[in-house]
């Protein structure tokens, strides 16, 4: 049995689906017992990253769609956000995406802006993948006490 | 996932309030609304924020545009009413330190 449930969601490349994905986000991360601020910092970011696929698809001029997937652990949650229309397999782009360069990602760095700056601030770990679209993947631990009480319950 | 936002202008003095959310399917109609005042000499703005649930960096890209549109002109624009959530929002952003914003009174959480 693989340690996570899984939950994938695809969204027409369109703004209106922005507020969607985020509001799945957050009903999933209470699912694990993410504190109100830790769910307000993982809307903050989910957002952030489905708003600059919809922009990326949309100054492509493209009527994409964006795939947003999120492995659920019993401590932590991890979100991965395509730009581009195809599902993915979770764990095999969970491996091909690097790590983060400042440098390397310049440009989508310009691109995102302020945006991907407060990914980076508000999530643990940022992932950018380029290759067939831009995909984020991003990681946000369940403070301490919380874990603990999961721990028990699941064990049973 | 609505906005609503209001604004009055009396005398160059723009007074307004923002409700709902602010993210990138409704920053548009917030950009739009403030564009029309943006460019009158020395305006005085006053926005009261306390009525955002949410807002992210499209919301901050909008307020930004207004601030240097508005300073430019000699104008101000002062924010207001802010949860600790947005405040933050702005701290660690750095526009805290830029842009004139006051949190609301005698409000913890949230």
């Amino acid at each position: 049995m693989r340690p996570f449930d899984y939950v994938e969601m695809r969204v027409p490349a369109k703004s209106q689906y922005v507020g969607v994905a985020r509001l799945t986000i957050s009903g999933l991360a209470s699912r694990i017992g993410f504190s109100f601020d830790d769910i307000e910092d993982l809307k903050i970011a989910s957002s952030e990253a489905v708003t600059n696929a919809v922009q990326h698809a949309y100054s492509e001029g493209e009527e994409g769609e964006v795939v947003i997937g999120c492995a659920l652990y019993e401590d932590k949650i991890e979100i991965m956000v395509a730009d581009h229309g195809q599902s993915f397999n979770f764990e095999e782009t969970k491996a091909k995406v690097g790590p983060y360069h400042d440098q390397e990602e310049g440009a989508f760095l310009r691109e995102g802006g302020l945006g991907l700056y407060l990914i980076e601030t508000l999530m643990d770990e940022v992932k950018v993948h380029h290759q067939e679209g831009v995909t984020v993947f991003m990681t946000k631990h369940v403070e301490g006490e919380q874990v603990e009480e999961d721990v028990e319950t699941i064990s049973s | 996932m609505n906005i609503q936002v209001n604004l009055t202008e009396n005398d160059n003095i723009l007074k307004g309030d923002v409700h709902g959310e602010i993210d990138a399917h409704t920053a548009p109609v917030l950009r739009e609304k403030l564009e029309a005042y943006q460019d009158q000499d020395g305006i005085k703005a006053e926005l009261d924020l306390s009525g955002v649930d949410y807002m992210d960096s499209t919301g901050l890209g909008v307020f930004v545009a207004f601030y240097k549109s508005v300073n430019a002109k000699g104008g101000h624009v002062k924010l207001t009413g802010l949860s600790s959530r947005l405040k933050r929002l702005f701290d660690i952003t750095g526009l805290g330190d830029i842009m004139d914003i006051e949190a609301a009174a005698g409000k913890g959480g949230n």
